[in-house]
């Protein structure tokens, strides 16, 4: 928080400390939503961005805009609007992406699927934002792409307490989790109540997409890339270590990225592009090498 | 006791079991045989509460499988699924322990360390009990996974085809560690098999499915017979007695 500072100390300080909580909080929402997601879907590739989660954030937000204009949409309550969202992101999770979960013997159909689901949103926003005039436009912009810069003060509070209460619920459901793994049939004979299991925790995972898409803007490899780390560097599959090491991972990614690309590259890479870099990457090369990555 | 009431099941609209009623009382092993997609799976999945029913009802011990808590019937029903994929990074051990959940929920007390070493040994994988599931062959896998099955603890274990990907020494000593069981602890074991003459050995008592109707059911000696197996798989089977049992020549 002290890294190269200058002026007026208090005033630096509440910035920071606002924008390092907002980090922290991305970060943990953006591993937490990742590894469940993984877990249930019982594959190593596929999160809710790839699936296409961020971009049906998108465009609520593009149809907020579209339906209310610019200026409406600006004069909205942050708050309330976060918790329509919120809520309507966790139902349009069970709706959409739970039904898809019932083919994930067959991943390939999954994730066209996701892609497929994807494509449709990201072409519904890009539709309602040809008809929108160009202010209106410059709004959508602003939400629609990744900034670690710029992060959404007023929805510090609310987002917190979510990515708590979902790192809780997640740390208490560690041992289901790892019986989740086992795959449906076998997780039933050890008596896990999967319908309503899998509802909660797809529920949680479209909470935290929200939480996280809303504070800094969709990031679509960034919880690939951690999670792929943290199973290397934990080395075994079980969600007590997991939950731990994927959290601090992708804290210190984010965190430490913003420190090192803030600091002392002078803004000149922003760290959205260079973390959708490095995870790109990785999503590539885990298609390629599969399981022995 | 499993029961069975005109149990009626559909995969994907297709009718698969029709109306089938079955008592499976306490104790001994029960085999169910029958040619491909006759619903031995199904009919397994079902009493494992894995496949809905479209009629009918199953009870263990009292208990509607599709009714009653799932987490108290996982402490007298375990199964052990077809499907032998198991993801993640996990040690032969740890996946045995997972067949102790619905007991401690995740923290394993002494009692159920000892069982899991127990379960181990009986299926002679404490050799291998540190190695991870996806550096095993899989016949080695399949013994794992019988073991968690095992480690369970429950009065009736159900399961499917557990003989696929093992070698003929192991096929043998896993039904003689079935049958072990069953004799020592009054286990009840329901066991779907392709062999019929692993079924004619170590079965007391052998169901034959076929088109998801009962065609026969009953000790070795009245199913594993010419007649009944032709109606059974659709072609004749030589059946000679060797040492008492019947032994069906089918590859003749």
């Amino acid at each position: 928080m002290t890294v190269n500072l200058r002026g007026d100390l208090w005033f630096a300080m509440e910035l920071r400390s606002v924008r390092l909580l907002a980090l922290m909080q991305v970060a943990v929402s953006v591993a937490l939503s990742t590894l469940v997601f993984q877990t249930i879907t019982g594959n190593h590739i596929l999160t809710p961005s790839i699936m296409g989660m961020d971009a049906l954030y998108i465009l609520i937000q593009t149809s907020l805009v579209f339906a209310l204009g610019g200026l409406g949409y600006a004069g909205l309550n942050a708050q309330s609007k976060f918790g329509v969202e919120v809520v309507l992101m966790a139902a349009l999770a069970w709706g959409l992406f739970l039904p898809l979960l019932r083919y994930s013997h067959a991943l390939v159909l999954v994730l066209l699927g996701g892609i497929v689901l994807g494509v449709l949103f990201r072409s519904l926003s890009s539709l309602l934002a040809r008809l929108i005039d160009p202010n209106d436009f410059a709004v959508v912009q602003s939400v629609s792409y990744a900034d670690f810069n710029t992060v959404n003060g007023e929805l510090l509070l609310p987002g917190l307490a979510l990515t708590l209460v979902a790192l809780i619920v997640s740390w208490r459901a560690r041992h289901r989790l790892d019986i989740v793994l086992l795959g449906m049939p076998t997780a039933i004979g050890l008596g896990i109540d999967w319908p309503v299991l899998a509802v909660g925790l797809m529920l949680m995972v479209g909470t935290l997409v929200a939480v996280s898409t809303a504070m800094v803007g969709p990031v679509t490899f960034l919880g690939l890339l951690v999670v792929a780390l943290s199973r290397r560097i934990v080395g075994s599959d079980r969600h007590g270590p997991l939950i731990i090491g994927s959290v601090l991972v992708s804290i210190i990614l984010l965190v430490g990225g913003q420190t090192l690309v803030g600091s002392y590259l002078g803004n000149a890479l922003p760290l959205g592009v260079v973390i959708e870099f490095a995870g790109g990457i990785a999503f590539v090369l885990m298609l390629f090498y599969g399981r022995r990555l | 006791m499993i029961s069975l009431e005109t149990v009626s099941v559909s995969l994907s609209g297709t009718p698969v079991l029709h109306d089938i009623s079955l008592d499976l009382p306490r104790g001994g092993i029960t085999a169910v045989i029958g040619p491909n997609g006759a619903g031995k799976s199904t009919l397994v999945s079902a009493i494992a509460r894995l496949t809905p029913l479209r009629s009918g009802r199953i009870c263990v011990d009292g208990l509607d499988v599709f009714r009653a808590p799932t987490r108290n019937l996982a402490k007298i029903l375990a199964v052990m699924p077809q499907d032998n994929a198991v993801a993640g990074r996990l040690r032969v051990g740890e996946l045995v322990q997972f067949g102790r959940f619905p007991h401690h929920q995740g923290r394993p007390t002494q009692t159920d360390v000892a069982l899991v070493e127990a379960a181990l040994r009986t299926f002679d994988l404490w050799d291998i009990h540190d190695r991870f599931i996806d550096t095993l062959s899989g016949g080695q896998r399949q013994r794992a996974r019988a073991a968690m099955c095992y480690a369970q603890g429950t009065d009736y274990m159900l399961l499917d085809e557990p003989l696929n990907n093992l070698d003929i020494y192991y096929a043998r000593e896993l039904m003689r560690t079935l049958r072990q069981v069953a004799d020592t602890t009054g286990r009840s074991i329901v066991i779907v098999l392709h062999d019929l003459n692993h079924a004619a050995v170590h079965a007391d008592r052998i169901i034959a499915l076929r088109d998801g109707r009962v065609v026969a059911d009953g000790p070795a000696a009245e199913v594993i017979r010419p007649d009944v197996l032709d109606a059974v798989f659709g072609f004749p089977i030589r059946v000679e007695t060797i040492s008492g049992k019947p032994i069906s020549l089918h590859f003749l």
